[in-house]
């Protein structure tokens, strides 16, 4: 029976149909739901780990341990995780060991659109790039057994329109995997100079095997429709690719994409008098055909950037455009998003926004979007637990310029778990003029809600341990810690006051409000209170200042018609900010 | 090639266009259909625009459309239908939801909500016009106003005698499962 599954659905299920044993990602838009579908897999152990280098490093120990083995992440990821890859690149494996990088080209969810292809090329090591859910499921089996006869680590490479994407699936059985106990080899897996000089040698000859396997590859596959025109392609293109010249033109369709199949490619270049080459992002595949001799066209008329669809190949191979239904752009507000109505971060920014004389770094989360107006509150962020270090640097420079403005650091909880806590001791142990600010909303939100170090469960379900994020703070030496409940603003305004009031050490907020989206445990409940009923606005009371939408909750707006204010019933969920902003009471 | 026919679900972070997308493509599979659908997570979700594209047919190849090529336009905001509307044929058709939610601009007061939204529409495609709200409030929950518009939509597509009812009660928590197949009811007498 054929399933609708999603890409990332389908590369859990082939990893399981594959007799996976162990799993570790740190979440991350387009890949977090691979870990949370193999955590519903009995058989499979899943856990969300602190950050990507960690995950990976945790599959690389459960391979060399013995079992089949897997470490998924968002593209940006696999950049926190470079260092153990690299290097384990040079190893091979016990246990099979597949490594997902979910890239973002268009970035939907993310701050850049690299292309991770690169990685496979710059760490030798094997690639699978899936174009729907059935080959995600196909791949990811497969995955495992080039792992295991070329003795490498697989590089599983993913789009979001791969992962987000569903199409039907058929499913099959669970394999049994048996990878061999683990015995001590330190010539194969101790990294010593002396060892890794023998292992750089033995790296070609498995690149060079590789090559060979990859003519033959049934996923890259010639489908001949006997034309003139010949299109090689990869990963989802080739289904814009196929939405737009049907059987037309004829495919070289590769699916293992690192290392090329160049006498494949050779030959099918051969049998066709125009050549496409249809990828998203990098010319990834192109220069390596060029740089064979081959004659293509590709990103002469392709973009090199931004995500596809079926238009851009239409467009810039056809010079097509479809009519379209003409109407004034003008008309249109945009629609940004917003931090959601009752979200703890709304009130923290409401109050730091106001402040003069700032320079806000911003982290990587849902707090991101406090920049945006009404709140105003960021001027930067760069990647994942950066803010501290970044407004360190950021407050050397100030103090050399003799510049009188404070800096304040922003980052969330999971993001503080993640490399934020190395940032931390940075600022600690340099003594650092900065005010370092932790959200902490008890989840990692912004991906949907997973659990964390600090939240007290693990993936599946098992209570941990909590880890306490002021507690964190004091044995690392911070002096100033101070936590705060940020939906009281009296008492928000009044922490951020003794942050600015202290000077030339480094000070730690945290703010410690659950996202309004968070299933709340019995304890939880206690702690955090929640209203039971949304607000209205008195119109007899209301005075159509408009301090009220300040906030930017998009319960809120206000009327022209009247110069009222206006709760949405709908959305509102009785947080109770715009209450202690509106100076007649005129909300309750 | 087989026909494949395009369908765009729009709205605002939270409204429920993949849960409709859900509901649509079990019963396009049973009925036998090709289908390739795609979903927007993480950041975009937060309160923004949201597009979901269901394709069905004998073969689906891209489970995304380019410009101009929609067969039916849902719209759970008005607005946003609006948004979108190049994506449709001009030849397409649109179901909008009688249904302002304010970006944020407009609640920052940058903006005003612009007005004759639904005129418009009405002038540049063949629109149907859905009071979502007060149908799903007269139901008694005004968070089943998306089953309403899936209602509309299967009429439009012509896909009302597939068995919605057991589809819903599968995918449907128990408690909710009345007040949606009456939504989806209304939703289909409502065009």
């Amino acid at each position: 029976m054929k399933q609708l599954l999603s890409g990332n659905e389908a590369a859990a299920r082939g990893a399981w149909e594959a007799g996976l044993a162990y799993a570790s990602a740190y979440p991350g838009t387009p890949s977090t739901e691979i870990l949370e579908n193999l955590s519903d897999y009995k058989e499979v152990t899943a856990e969300w780990a602190p950050n990507e280098k960690a995950a990976l490093e945790s599959a690389i120990g459960a391979s060399i341990g013995g079992v089949r083995a897997l470490a998924a992440m968002k593209h940006v990821g696999v950049n926190v995780a470079a260092d153990p890859m690299f290097t384990f690149a040079y190893m091979g494996v016990n246990g099979g060991m597949v490594l997902i990088s979910a890239d973002d080209p268009g970035m939907h969810s993310s701050q850049n659109e690299q292309d991770n292809r690169h990685y496979a090329r710059f760490a030798k090591i094997p690639m699978l790039e899936p174009s729907d859910s059935q080959e995600c499921l196909e791949m990811m089996k497969e995955a495992f057994v080039i792992s295991e006869t070329y003795d490498t680590m697989v590089l599983y490479r993913m789009t979001t329109r791969v992962c987000h994407s569903r199409s039907l699936v058929v499913t099959g059985d669970r394999l049994t995997a048996n990878p061999p106990a683990y015995r001590r080899e330190r010539e194969k897996y101790d990294a010593v100079p002396a060892i890794s000089r023998i292992l750089r040698v033995k790296l070609e000859g498995r690149i060079d095997r590789l090559r060979t396997y990859s003519e033959n590859c049934a996923f890259n596959r010639i489908e001949d429709n006997g034309s003139q025109t010949g299109v090689i392609t990869s990963g989802i293109s080739y289904c814009y690719a196929k939405e737009i010249f049907g059987d037309s033109v004829s495919y070289l369709k590769l699916g293992f994409t690192h290392p090329l199949p160049m006498n494949l490619i050779r030959n099918f270049a051969g049998k066709v008098s125009t050549l496409y080459v249809i990828e998203e992002l990098e010319p990834f595949i192109e220069e390596q055909i060029r740089t064979a001799g081959i004659a293509c066209v590709g990103k002469d008329k392709l973009p090199a950037m931004g995500e596809f669809d079926p238009d851009t190949v239409a467009r810039s191979l056809l010079g097509r455009e479809n009519p379209t239904i003409a109407f004034d752009k003008a008309l249109l507000v945009d629609r940004p998003p917003t931090l959601c109505a009752g979200c703890p971060h709304r009130p923290f920014f409401y109050e730091l926004g106001k402040r003069k004389n700032t320079i806000i770094c911003g982290d990587i989360g849902c707090y991101g979007l406090g920049g945006s107006a009404p709140l105003n509150a960021k001027d930067l962020c760069i990647c994942m637990g950066s803010s501290f270090s970044v407004a360190h640097g950021m407050a050397r420079a100030v103090e050399t310029r003799r510049d009188e403005r404070r800096t304040v650091a922003v980052m969330g909880d999971s993001t503080f778990f993640h490399t934020g806590i190395n940032s931390l001791i940075n600022i600690l142990y340099n003594h650092s003029n900065v005010i370092a600010v932790i959200l902490d909303n008890r989840v990692t939100a912004m991906t949907g809600h997973q659990e964390n170090p600090g939240t007290g469960h693990k993936l599946q379900g098992e209570v941990s341990d909590v880890m306490d994020i002021g507690t964190i703070a004091r044995a690392l030496g911070a002096k100033h810690v101070r936590q705060v409940n940020p939906m009281r603003l009296d008492e928000m305004r009044s922490a951020i006051d003794w942050a600015y009031g202290i000077q030339g050490e480094p000070v730690v907020l945290i703010t410690r409000w659950p996202c309004i989206f968070k299933k709340l445990s019995d304890e939880e409940k206690r702690e955090f209170p929640q209203e039971q009923r949304g607000c209205a606005v008195n119109e007899g009371k209301c005075i159509g200042c408009k301090l009220c939408v300040r906030t930017g909750c998009p319960a809120l707006s206000y009327e022209a018609a009247d110069k009222k204010a206006r709760v949405d019933a709908v959305q509102c969920t009785g947080c109770g900010v715009c209450v202690q902003v509106c100076p007649k009471q005129a909300i309750a | 090639m087989g026909k494949v026919t395009n369908v765009l679900l729009v709205g605002v972070g939270g409204q429920g266009t993949i849960m409709v997308s859900t509901v649509l493509t079990h019963g396009l599979i049973e009925a036998g259909y090709d289908v390739k659908m795609s979903e927007v997570h993480g950041m975009a979700q937060r309160g923004g625009s949201v597009t979901t594209q269901v394709r069905f047919g004998e073969t689906v190849y891209s489970p995304i459309i380019g410009r101009g090529q929609g067969d039916v336009l849902t719209a759970f905001e008005t607005m946003e239908a609006l948004r979108i509307l190049e994506a449709l044929k001009p030849d397409g058709k649109v179901i909008v939801n009688d249904y302002r939610i304010p970006p944020m601009p407009v609640i920052a007061g940058e903006a005003p909500y612009p007005e004759g939204l639904i005129g418009i529409l009405q002038k540049a495609a063949d629109t149907s016009v859905i009071d979502a709200a007060s149908i799903a409030g007269k139901l008694g929950n005004t968070k089943v106003m998306n089953v309403v518009l899936l209602g509309a939509l299967l009429k439009v597509l012509n896909l009302a005698e597939i068995d919605w009812e057991s589809i819903l009660k599968r995918v449907i928590k128990p408690q909710f499962f009345d007040v949606n197949l009456q939504a989806l009811r209304a939703g289909m007498a409502a065009v």
